[in-house]
């Protein structure tokens, strides 16, 4: 029955400090979609609560000099699908993003809340990781950057260092004929957790893949950036052995578990046909792109 | 009084309790508060199956704020040796199941309760309660339970005169089933298991008891049936059924889950030793572990028929899991199965296993969903071997006027041809299913289905307002429609406007007895006290205009919510309406009002034919219902939109059961998926509308001809989605739920 102390600072300064003072006894809240259900069952009791949505970094989406997108770390789901053009350039990652919860938890859910939750089956994060965003991240000793694949350690734990806030992600700047996509698979239609996600970025010049970036979420303890996909893609028109050889590559990566959400064959087996369904969608907007 | 010319019978009224919920009004158990309240919460077991050596609750009644403790010793127990039945429920078990007594018998099992001024402190109270277990060996799964060396839940059971697990056993039995086997010419035997899954209430088991100094006790609860509730607690607490007022709250789902109690019997002992008012709400959390769920069960079912298509004998053995006490539906399963049809020679049995798992609760249909699933399952598969058509085998074996049914009655007139004949001309059986895209395949499948109903105890009371309008009491929480239809059947004797009746739930204190809303009763028995209180009211209004015309009683006319003078008097008076009367009551001899208490009879069994279409896309192994239909012979639909919601809510429910709900344990017998999140319930996003084809052929007993429609929707889906996925897929499925992993697995396999 301890208190709960609750701040809304205006700075990123001030909330590095108090977070940091706190010394793991607080939590940031963003849009709090887990942060309050996990204390409400008591799985976290914090002393302090941190909360981020007045820092105006962290809740503004801006277009980079370069072409590329800086979002910040506590926008909602909602404010991105009404940004006009982030979804028009990143359809895939806004997928990810829109997928989560509820109409009412789009309202609140941010992609900061979803990354640093570290659960393996967050839905914004294989987007983002085939986007190949980065995030920047501000602590006690300053500013640093990481990949978004850097970020979660294991379930439930990140590579944030004490006293660390995650500040924004920064989408880069796409070359013409790039598409993304991101699909999941959940035995319902609406109201679930991914059993395994698949997030797909694509570059086509003249019919063949120049680039290409595959996340895979639910898989294993962290979401995966898996290479050996990629690299089965890149060169290729996307021919069948080429498709087969990719979706081989996501199979092999799985680590799964057995759990109530799904079995280890199974995890593994549709990780592969998601694979091929993403980068169908992500080829085609590729095309038209 | 029961015809298509009727004003308010049949019509689709406005709902008397939608503006209370739709503007968030209505007031649920949880929401009742009282001056002086206290909170209750529940320490419940860590272990699937533990001894309980003591229990220490010093440190718990010591931190401040904690106003009472109660354990196993402030419960009524009764000995093990006789029965103590109440309805259907033996309070042996009940008492044991609401409180552990010498032994935790599934994780979550209640082993003590706090109250404390607020709900932090008796959270931190559980905590200080310091309880030495001895922790046994479980067994969750019914073949586990039934091995020789299983860990034996009680000692006092005893099967065939060895300690078991197997709980009670019960077998119908008609003709000679080795004579009809050996005239089969077809014969198919298939075992099938299917998996617990919980009735998904929303509103999770809440209550707020008073028990004041002279021990008169008030307990508003959400429950199926507040004198139900009322005898339970009398019971387990030792207070005089007197002493308790049990007040009904809107009810916030129950599909038979809320026909026992868990909480009241812990929140009056409470109240008592704290001397305040005692709320206690279950978490999600809790009602998924420790409420009741349906059995999970393995059956096997063999049937033959003749070449022509004759079924001639039929054979099923169901093992339901009872849960930690014993009770499982096994009378639903061996009785529903083969109700359906006329087969001369049949042996249905069914076996009652205790395992560490909650409890069962009554779920729509008790067991008759496991019964029709293994049984409508083979039947399938006989018209396959057959290469008859699904639907005609059904209607060549239709139960009829006059068959004889295994579990003993020979039915009078039903509708269940009409249901089947329905499905045959329907659009739905007519329309191809069309060309599934890439990577997908369609299906069609059929079942049908039989539920007992009930009738039973009711009471009713009908008043007239001074000014002339109608106040309705009933003794039964409304979960599907009671009031609405009640405004109906009262309009409709009374000759007014429905919106001149309101139509009350009465408390323990105010309406008499009335049994629970359960068993697809309710509109059954309470529309004929209703009915016989409204002619009584009829009798009453005549004579009171007769003695205003001062002639006799006999020469009165009600008509068109008025008295008429009839033959030699007719057109001598104008009539009198029943403002009038009700204006002119003191003069003619006081108050207007009648109540009726009866044990009602003849409520006759309900049937169904569902139509189910699926797509299965082969690479993810998810099943998705396209277009879904039910034909269900209603009796008469009083209010169709009601009966309409209760066939597509039965259907949405059943189709859950078939794809994706079942209970997930860990070895160390815990349930895994306590939530809505991972225990997946259909949300509306995976459901096609689903048609209702209402069939009204009206049961002859019934003053309105009404019959249980609640129930049986949920007993064909089970079939009809395994069956459709077979056509989709060329393979047969013969465990629940077809999940996504294991269709792909059965696809690859
Ligand atoms: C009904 C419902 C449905 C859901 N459905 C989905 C779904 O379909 N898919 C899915 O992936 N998730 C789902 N979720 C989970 C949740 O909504 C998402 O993970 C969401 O993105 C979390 O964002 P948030 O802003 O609400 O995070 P919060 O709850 O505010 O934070 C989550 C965690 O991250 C930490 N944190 C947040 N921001 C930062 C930061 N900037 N720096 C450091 N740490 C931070 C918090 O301390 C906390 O531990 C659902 C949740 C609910 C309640």
């Amino acid at each position: 029955m301890t208190d709960i102390r609750y701040l809304a600072p205006g700075t990123l300064d001030e909330a590095v400090g108090a977070y940091a003072a706190a010394a793991g006894a607080a939590r940031i809240l963003a849009g709090g979609t887990d942060l309050l259900v996990q204390m409400r069952a008591g799985v976290v009791r914090p002393g302090l609560i941190v909360d981020i949505k007045k820092i105006a970094e962290m809740t503004t989406i801006e277009e980079t000099p370069e072409g590329g997108f800086r979002i910040g770390a506590a926008v909602s789901g909602a404010r991105l699908a009404e940004h006009p053009r982030f979804g028009k350039v990143w359809p895939g990652v806004l997928e990810g993003i829109n997928l989560i919860g509820s109409k009412q938890v789009q309202g609140r859910a941010s992609p900061g809340g979803n990354l640093c939750n570290a659960s393996p089956a967050g839905d914004s994060v294989p987007a983002m990781i085939a986007a190949g965003a980065v995030v920047t991240i501000q602590g006690p000793n300053g500013r640093r950057q990481m990949p978004v694949e850097a970020v979660p350690a294991g379930p439930g734990r990140t590579n944030l260092a004490p006293g660390e806030i995650l500040v924004s992600f920064t989408l880069p700047p796409q070359p013409a004929g790039t598409g993304d996509a991101y699909l999941r698979m959940i035995p319902r239609t609406e109201m679930d957790i991914a059993v395994v996600g698949c997030g797909a970025c694509i570059t086509l010049e003249d019919g063949v893949v120049t680039q290409a970036r595959i996340g895979l979420g639910a898989v294993a303890p962290t979401p995966l950036l898996v290479g050996p996909a990629a690299a089965a893609l890149i060169g290729s028109r996307l021919e069948e052995a080429a498709l087969a050889a990719a979706a081989a590559a996501c199979s092999a990566a799985c680590r799964p578990i057995d759990d109530k959400r799904g079995t280890i064959a199974y995890r593994t087996k549709v990780a592969g046909v998601l694979l091929r369904r993403c980068v169908a969608i992500a080829a085609d907007r590729a095309g038209r792109a | 009084m029961n015809d298509m010319t009727n004003k308010w019978i049949g019509q689709r009224t406005i709902r008397p309790d939608g503006a209370e919920k739709v503007t968030g009004r209505a007031a649920y158990a949880a929401d009742t508060t009282m001056p002086g309240m206290i909170w209750g919460k529940v320490l419940r077991s860590p272990h699937a199956h533990a001894v309980i050596r003591s229990i220490d609750t010093a440190k718990a009644e010591a931190l401040p704020g904690v106003k009472a403790v109660v354990t196993r010793a402030d419960i009524v127990d009764f000995p093990l040796d006789k029965p103590v039945m109440l309805g259907i429920q033996d309070m042996r078990w009940m008492s044991r199941n609401v409180m552990a007594r010498e032994k935790a018998l599934f994780h979550g099992h209640p082993v003590a309760a706090v109250a404390a001024t607020s709900e932090s402190i008796a959270a931190e109270a559980l905590r200080l309660i310091e309880v030495e277990y001895e922790v046994l060996p479980h067994v969750i799964e019914i073949d586990d339970a039934l091995r020789p060396d299983a860990p034996i839940l009680h000692d006092f059971l005893r099967f065939e005169g060895k300690p078991s697990n197997i709980a009670g056993k019960l077998e119908h039995k008609l003709g000679n089933i080795e004579a009809g086997f050996a005239e089969a010419d077809v014969v198919i035997e298939r075992s099938f298991t299917t998996r617990p899954v919980h009735q998904g209430y929303i509103e999770p088991h809440a209550c707020l008891v008073s028990v004041a100094a002279d021990g008169k006790t008030t307990i508003w609860s959400s429950s199926q049936g507040q004198f139900m509730v009322r005898a339970m607690t009398a019971l387990l607490t030792g207070l005089p059924q007197s002493d308790i007022r049990a007040i009904p709250a809107e009810i916030g789902g129950g599909f038979g889950g809320k026909t026992i109690i868990y909480l009241e019997p812990l929140a009056t002992l409470l109240s008592k030793k704290s001397g305040r008012p005692v709320k206690m709400v279950m978490s999600r959390e809790e009602v998924m572990r420790a409420s009741g769920p349906t059995s999970g069960s393995k059956s096997t079912v063999k049937i033959g028929a003749t070449r022509d298509g004759r079924l001639v004998a039929a054979q099923g053995t169901f093992w339901l899991q009872a849960g930690a006490l014993p009770g499982s539906p096994i009378r639903g399963a061996a009785g529903c199965g083969f109700a359906p049809y006329t087969i001369p020679n049949v042996v249905a049995t069914g076996f009652d296993v205790v395992s560490n798992r909650s409890k069962v609760a009554a779920y729509r249909a008790p067991g008759a969903p496991i019964g029709a699933y293994a049984v409508e399952c083979v039947i399938d598969e006989v018209a396959e071997a057959l290469g008859m058509d699904p639907l005609e085998l059904r209607l060549k074996n239709a139960a009829r006027q006059g068959t004889k049914a295994a579990h003993g009655p020979v039915y009078p007139r039903i509708g269940f041809m009409e249901t089947i004949e329905a499905a045959q001309a329907h659009p739905h059986y007519n329309t191809p299913l069309g060309e599934a895209p890439a990577g997908r395949l369609r299906g069609r499948g059929v079942a049908s289905g039989f539920w007992f109903n009930a009738g039973g105890e009711s009471s009713a009371q009908v008043n007239i307002t001074e000014d002339g309008n109608v106040v309705v009491t009933t003794g039964h929480p409304d979960i599907g429609g009671s009031r609405a239809s009640i405004a109906n059947i009262t309009a409709e004797l009374l000759g007014i406007d429905y919106k001149r009746v309101s139509v009350l739930i009465g408390d323990t204190a105010t309406i008499g007895y009335s049994n629970l809303t359960g068993g697809s009763r309710v509109l059954f028995a309470s529309a004929m006290v209703v009915t016989q209180s409204a002619e009584k009211v009829i009798t009453s209004l005549k004579e009171r205009a007769a003695k205003i015309w001062k002639i006799d009683p006999e020469a009165v006319a009600w008509e068109n919510g008025e008295a008429r003078p009839v033959s030699e008097n007719a057109g001598r008076f104008p009539p009198l309406s029943l403002a009038e009367l009700a204006a002119r009551a003191t003069e003619t001899g006081g108050p207007i009002g009648a109540g009726v208490q009866l044990n009602t009879t003849g409520a006759e069994g309900g049937f169904a034919t569902h139509l189910c279409d699926v797509e299965v896309d082969v690479d993810l192994g998810i099943v998705r219902v396209l277009r879904y239909t039910s034909f269900q012979d209603v009796g008469r639909a009083v209010h169709p939109s009601y009966v309409e919601g209760q066939m597509q809510g039965g259907a949405a429910q059943g189709i859950g059961w078939a794809l994706n709900e079942e209970y997930i344990y860990d070895r160390q017998g815990r349930v895994e998926n306590a939530g809505f999140l991972d225990y997946r319930m259909p949300v509306c996003s995976d459901l096609p509308m689903l048609d209702a084809v209402m069939i009204e052929v009206p049961n002859p007993k019934h003053p309105q001809g009404v019959r249980g429609v609640g129930e049986v929707p949920l007993v064909p889906p089970l079939a009809a989605v395994a069956n459709a996925v077979h056509d989709a897929l060329g393979k047969r499925f013969y465990a629940l739920p077809m999940s996504p992993p294991r269709v792909l697995e059965r696809l690859e396999g």
